[in-house]
């Protein structure tokens, strides 16, 4: 059996099946998964219908890091570490709202786990709500554009930062536009003994408003802009980041999708756009992405 | 070996011998000092589990339903608003069938806030599919936990369970307890040996999603452990009693019921004071019986109306409230009599948030039902006078 598919009932062309099967390639399948309730949860583990072949559970929505926490402890004292990571998928809901909480107890405990983050930016298994992960501007049905409101107002959480602050051994951001890249810091990550955090950027075709075959173009657009920075800290130090080639303007990732089309004529738009496009421009800087 | 003990290193010395290999709870009143036993247990080397500090009772709850998962025997103990936060979590174990055993020490719930005892808080959970017992005294307390982990874990149950104990009257109350020995507990628990788990080596999927055509048969599924669960508990309390030189007359405890014409009923702490009066009213001549519950859930309606069909009024102590109904022990009382026998009901509510129980107001509240005094129905003793402020 295949660690994880065929048979998941994911959209044709959605990210988050390339970093599952990229985590789990990366750990030749030797893995515990816990997985929060949302989009992956529901499109792979109805009754009679499992698509893991590595051990799995869901428990609740805002628990996976106490559940994973859990799981450590008793393969620790059972003397069962040997078998696998205990590894957790969470969505952006998941990890950086209802579950926060328990991603900083765990954090804070430094159990070994690896936390995995696949950031589709909203609430996209009930319809696309907006979440703290949802960038500035975006429309989502809670945040529906209007007269009065421009789409999402407010910021994206940093949680490469939170992750950070929390004095955990290894914290990076990926993206599903950068498989190998994701691969390597599996691998990278699962030296360290204790709690390791990897941000997982994964567009969400009808959520972002985009086309099957566009995902990894938009997930690497976003790279490119600035606006995702690919980077890596090890024990809190900046130690490794993915030069961008050629710098693409942030109108160009905007342009692409839908949830963002109506900055282009809204009278807020123009501000929110150059917000955006100052926000990856700090990424810039702050990380050195450019190439020499 | 007989040692005078308050309550929580009762619960916490008998977890200990269970040998539990996760342990994880956050801090409240008045439970914690029993995890700061075993924590204290745990710092001395002679608690071979791991013993984890969460940031919340929703996480010690998690942390114990994935730490069960993955085969462990664990415990947690929390109390009150504690409980209401593990709330979604327990209601999640129990679907999941995992044997999580773990103590509640009985606290009132907010608001206003109180951290003094009444029974309120263990009986929001009493619909989640977790087995509940109450025990009268610390020597109770002692001797049911391992018998809970042996329930709990037995494969034709395989539902939590939740130990209740008063908290403070008897958590922080030193009592005589006659401790157990590793060996006798190891010669009654087996090491957990758990049907399914999380392994790498035969990979399972727990906690799926069931629609419509599946759900039914995993919740009728509950219904049918939890009735196993109840003559599980009697094969059980009958090994347990045995070895241990002490009778547990099983989920109730009928004194002087046979023909006696009024039958008080009460759980947990109370018992004591009530069997006190009972047993001196028998002495001036009256007839007067006291039927301890022992076992919430399974509620076991057969022995309640067995203990009460020669009674013709029947008085339960209600130690909490179900706002807008009947108290929750008057409701399964009268629902285990219903078409066997009518006795009066008299639902006394009392004690609540701690507020005292004086001796004398059992007396009067039974010789008052006894001389035919007060009428049936529901009411509430100790209450002041006050004035209600509708603006």
């Amino acid at each position: 059996m295949s660690y994880f598919g065929p048979g998941h009932g994911a959209c044709p062309g959605c990210g988050f099946p390339i970093a599952v099967k990229s985590v789990l390639e990366a750990l030749e399948g030797k893995a515990f998964i816990v997985n929060p309730t949302g989009c992956l949860e529901i499109v792979s583990s109805m009754y009679g219908r499992n698509v893991w072949g590595v051990p799995y559970i869901h428990s609740l929505f805002e628990n996976a890091a106490a559940v994973a926490a859990g799981i450590e402890a008793a393969l620790r004292v059972l003397k069962r570490k040997h078998e696998g990571h205990v590894v957790v998928f969470a969505g952006d809901g998941a990890t950086a709202d209802i579950g926060f909480g328990m991603v900083s107890g765990a954090f804070d405990r430094d159990h070994d786990i690896l936390y995995i983050c696949y950031d589709n930016e909203a609430y996209q298994n009930t319809g696309n709500q907006q979440s703290g992960l949802t960038p500035p501007g975006a429309r989502t049905t809670t945040t529906p554009v209007g007269k009065r409101q421009p789409g999402k107002i407010g910021k994206k959480k940093d949680m490469i930062s939170i992750a950070v602050a929390h004095g955990i051994p290894y914290v990076a951001s990926a993206s599903v536009g950068y498989p190998n890249d994701l691969k390597r810091k599996v691998k990278r990550a699962v030296e360290f003994e204790g709690a390791k955090y990897i941000h997982v950027h994964s567009p969400c075709v009808p959520g972002w408003g985009i086309d099957s075959k566009q995902m990894v173009e938009v997930a690497r657009l976003a790279v490119e802009t600035g606006l995702y920075p690919l980077v890596e800290f090890e024990h809190g130090k900046l130690v490794r980041v993915i030069k961008i080639k050629e710098k693409k303007p942030v109108e160009e990732y905007l342009k692409a999708q839908r949830r963002f089309r109506h900055l282009f004529k809204h009278p807020e738009g123009k501000k929110i756009i150059e917000e955006l496009q100052r926000i990856a421009d700090e990424n810039i800087k702050k990380y050195n992405l450019l190439q020499q | 070996m007989k040692r005078i003990v308050r309550g929580f290193y009762a619960i916490a010395e008998a977890v200990r011998l269970c040998r539990p290999n996760v342990i994880c709870a956050y801090p409240i009143t008045p439970q914690t000092e029993i995890v700061e036993n075993l924590a204290e247990m745990y710092a001395n080397g002679e608690l071979d589990a791991e013993y984890i500090t969460a940031e919340s009772e929703f996480a010690a709850a998690s942390i114990v339903l994935g730490a069960s998962a993955a085969g462990a025997r664990v415990f947690t103990a929390t109390s009150s608003q504690g409980l209401l936060l593990m709330t979604e979590v327990l209601f999640n174990a129990a679907g999941m069938r995992l044997p999580i055993v773990m103590v509640v020490a009985n606290r009132s719930v907010s608001a206003p806030l109180s951290i003094w005892n009444d029974h309120q808080d263990s009986m929001t959970v009493r619909d989640a599919g977790i087995i509940q017992m109450h025990a009268e005294s610390n020597q109770e307390a002692h001797d049911l936990i391992p018998l809970a982990y042996k329930v709990a874990e037995d494969k034709r149950v395989l539902l939590p369970f939740i130990l209740n104990v008063d908290g403070f009257k008897l958590t922080h109350a030193y009592e005589p307890v006659d401790l157990l020995s590793q060996e006798v507990v190891d010669s009654f628990l087996p090491p957990y040996d758990p049907v399914v788990k999380l392994s790498t080596e035969k990979p399972v999927a727990m906690g799926c999603y069931a629609p419509p055509p599946y759900y039914m048969e995993f919740r009728v599924a509950m219904e049918h452990a939890m009735e196993r669960a109840k003559k599980v508990m009697e094969e059980v309390f009958k090994e347990w009693s045995e070895i241990i030189g002490r009778d547990y007359g099983l989920h109730v405890s009928a004194e002087y019921c046979e023909d006696a014409e009024v039958v008080a009923i009460a759980m947990g702490s109370l018992v004591g004071l009530v069997r006190d009066v009972v047993e001196e009213m028998r002495k001036e001549g009256k007839k007067v019986g006291l039927l301890k519950i022992r076992t919430f859930r399974p509620f076991p309606a057969e022995e309640v109306r067995e203990a009460l069909k020669n009674a013709n009024k029947v008085i339960i102590f209600e130690r909490s409230l179900s706002i807008g109904s009947e108290p929750p022990v008057t409701l399964e009382v009268k629902s285990a009599l219903f078409g066997h026998s009518s006795p009066e009901i008299h639902s006394v509510v009392i004690g609540l948030g701690g507020r005292d129980i004086p001796r004398e107001q059992i007396v009067k509240v039974i010789s008052e039902v006894y001389e035919g005094k007060v009428k049936p129905g529901k009411r509430y003793e100790g209450v002041k006078e006050f004035e209600e402020v509708i603006p």
